[in-house]
């Protein structure tokens, strides 16, 4: 009996620190979805894009770890810029669909563009972190779990912390708050939207490149990481689009359950039910409480 | 226009009448080598339904779905599975149960729409998608217990005749996509059609003029389904000749997201010019890979190319024309017209007051 629990306990924390993943890119829809009401389709091909540049400039060009960081985190405000510039200006009385229409063009560039840069085979990212269970929670806890997972763990919470006090604290939290609430307005008190555009698209970069690095240790830098970014949309669903809290409770629900049910209900079907149960769990949030558990009621008027 | 055939007008007829030579009599006529029909047309056409089937939960009734692809598998081995099991039903018969089969299955997965939108439904129809193709993969049941994972497709035959040379199955290919296109434009134009686009341009105020939209949006989702099914059913049994779930992957999804909306959304003609871009852009990039460049590019730096253009055209369409090539043909025709008429005709003739 006590080994079951235990067992229970390691698929659960193993799911909930996994989940911490889907939560990494999460909040970077999250960011933007809060300050612009876009959803961005392209977050899963920034991840990809932004990690593989970090990989490219390590290992084709030599470049040291952390300056190989520095410039991949550059790239993505050059991206960031790029797309504020030309995409969304032109698109800013756009319907929403429009737009969330012309950020699935923005991944498909992207994509392309990573891959004919820096090729399509599978590359090695070694953050210096093995993903193996860590000997002292193995021998004193007896619970097995991964280090990677862990560190992803830490790198989410130190994120929501800082993302947290930024948004709350800062005068530029404040101004985003405001464009998120109503653009017109906030551009006719004088608030700079084009900085506030760029500001949160590069930090949406930046987002995307610490999940890609956390993805990439795991999985390798590859195309895969596209379709892997696509699991955070039911995490967003469950959390509701416009909360980071939302955007990390949700990633830990989704882990949780995913491994879950794929522990123990999985091979009664086979196994592999991780690839759709995110995304059934997120029908039935949507059929109960479709703003999310921490999103805004949405209401829609004639 | 006044309709003189039933509520066709003179202009519906001569274009349909066109089509029909075109498509019977001169390209079987003049096109004789095999590649154009296995590797273009008959895609073209399959791909085309599909799309239409995109069109109207998308283009008409205003649904974001991403799961076309997911039903396109539906169709295709639920098509297997009624040649293989019920032979009595013959081809035509299983075409149709398997399209209404995939029309279950939008039925079911359309459901959310009754409460979500945009994204939200997205979401929604991904399910469809991810767990459609996770059924078939883990049920051996659904693939007749074959290891390999690639079934061979049976050979059509219909009435005792077998289809199987690459005209023959382009002819297969035709009727269908002729008929349902022809039923997809009767619908389009009639109440059905009238109050998809009422939803799609404001659902609360189309519920409150009496529309009912559990009605109107199941209606279209399972319309759409069951386009996707047939479609998907003709893919597999006359383009791939193979069954295989990988070929109906999220991939496919989004091409035929991209079909519909870079064709032009809520046209039918759309459908046709989105799917005939995106299956032969890739075809004349290669060309030019491999004519003006003598291979010199890498195959895959040449398929990056391909995806960064499409994203590309997407955002530039998002931005300049939101209606798709479908629309820049209208304009274009509408250009051609104005030219020709203010030459020969004084004063302007709107097209508005054309009766």
């Amino acid at each position: 009996m006590a080994n079951e629990l235990l067992f229970f306990m390691e698929v659960l924390v193993g799911g909930l620190l996994a989940g911490t993943m889907y939560s990494l890119v999460a909040l970077g829809f999250v960011l933007i979805f809060k300050a612009s009401a876009t959803f961005n389709f392209s977050q899963g091909a920034m991840v990809f894009f932004s990690v593989l540049a970090f990989c490219g400039f390590m290992q084709d060009f030599n470049i040291p770890f952390v300056l190989a960081f520095i410039l991949a985190a550059f790239l993505m405000v050059v991206v960031g810029l790029c797309t504020e510039r030309l995409v969304l200006r032109p698109l800013m009385n756009a319907s929403e669909d429009t737009v969330l229409m012309a950020t699935i063009g923005l991944g498909y560039v992207l994509e392309g563009l990573a891959q004919a840069a820096w090729g399509v085979e599978v590359r090695r990212l070694d953050l210096g972190i093995g993903d193996f269970p860590v000997p002292w929670i193995a021998d004193n806890l007896k619970l097995f779990i991964s280090a990677l997972d862990i560190t992803a763990g830490l790198v989410a919470a130190i994120m929501i912390i800082g993302l947290f006090l930024l948004f709350k604290y800062t005068k530029i939290g404040l101004g985003l708050r405001a464009v998120a609430d109503d653009a017109g307005a906030a551009s006719s008190i004088g608030i700079p939207l084009k900085h506030i555009m760029l500001l949160v698209w590069s930090a949406a970069g930046v987002v995307a490149l610490v999940a890609g690095c956390m993805w990439g240790a795991r999985a390798g830098v590859q195309f895969a990481l596209v379709d892997l970014a696509l699991k955070a949309l039911p995490v967003l669903i469950i959390g509701g689009f416009s909360s980071i809290p939302g955007a990390i409770i949700g990633g830990l629900i989704i882990g949780a359950v995913e491994k879950i049910l794929e522990v123990y209900i999985g091979p009664f079907f086979g196994g592999a039910i991780e690839g759709w149960a995110p995304y059934v769990l997120a029908i039935f949030f949507l059929l109960y409480r479709p703003e999310g558990l921490f999103g805004e009621k949405i209401i829609r008027r004639v | 226009m006044k309709p003189i055939f039933m509520t066709y007008t003179k202009k519906d007829l001569i274009n349909l009448a066109v089509c029909m030579v075109l498509s019977v009599l001169i390209i079987p006529t003049f096109i004789k080598t095999e590649y154009w029909y296995t590797s273009i047309l008959i895609p073209w056409l399959c791909l085309a339904l599909a799309t239409i089937g995109q069109q109207i939960v998308m283009g008409y009734t205003g649904q974001l779905a991403l799961g076309a692809a997911g039903f396109m598998a539906a169709g295709a081995f639920a098509m297997f599975n009624l040649i293989l099991r019920v032979p009595d039903l013959g081809f035509v018969g299983s075409l149709i149960v398997s399209g209404l089969i995939a029309a279950a299955f939008g039925i079911l997965f359309g459901l959310p729409s009754l409460k979500v939108r945009g994204i939200y439904l997205m979401v929604a129809t991904l399910a469809s998608q991810f767990f459609i193709i996770w059924m078939i993969d883990k049920f051996g049941w659904f693939k007749n217990y074959d290891s390999s994972g690639i079934i061979t497709a049976q050979d059509i035959v219909i009435l005792g005749k077998p289809f199987t040379t690459p005209l023959a199955m382009y002819f297969v290919c035709l009727a269908v996509t002729t008929i349902l296109t022809l039923l997809a434009m009767n619908m389009a134009r009639g109440s059905t059609g009238r109050n998809w686009m009422a939803v799609r341009d404001m659902d609360i105020a189309a519920e409150s003029m009496g529309v009912s939209l559990l009605r109107t949006k199941v209606q279209a989702f399972a319309i759409s389904a069951f386009y996707c099914g047939v479609a998907g059913a003709l893919f597999a049994f006359c383009y791939l000749k193979s069954l295989e779930p990988v070929a109906f992957d999220i991939k496919l999804s989004f091409k035929i997201l991209f079909m519909c909306i870079l064709g032009g959304l809520g046209t039918i003609n759309g459908a046709f010019i989105g799917a005939a871009f995106i299956l032969l852009f890739p075809v004349l990039l290669n060309a030019i890979g491999n004519n003006v460049f003598h291979g010199a590019i890498d195959a895959t730096i040449i398929s990056s190319i391909e995806q960064v253009i499409f994203g590309l055209l997407m955002i530039i369409f998002m931005i300049y024309e939101p209606l798709g090539m479908a629309k820049l043909w209208e304009n274009l025709k509408q250009s051609m017209k104005s030219k020709l008429s203010s030459s020969g005709i004084k004063g302007v003739k709107s097209p508005v007051f054309k009766k």
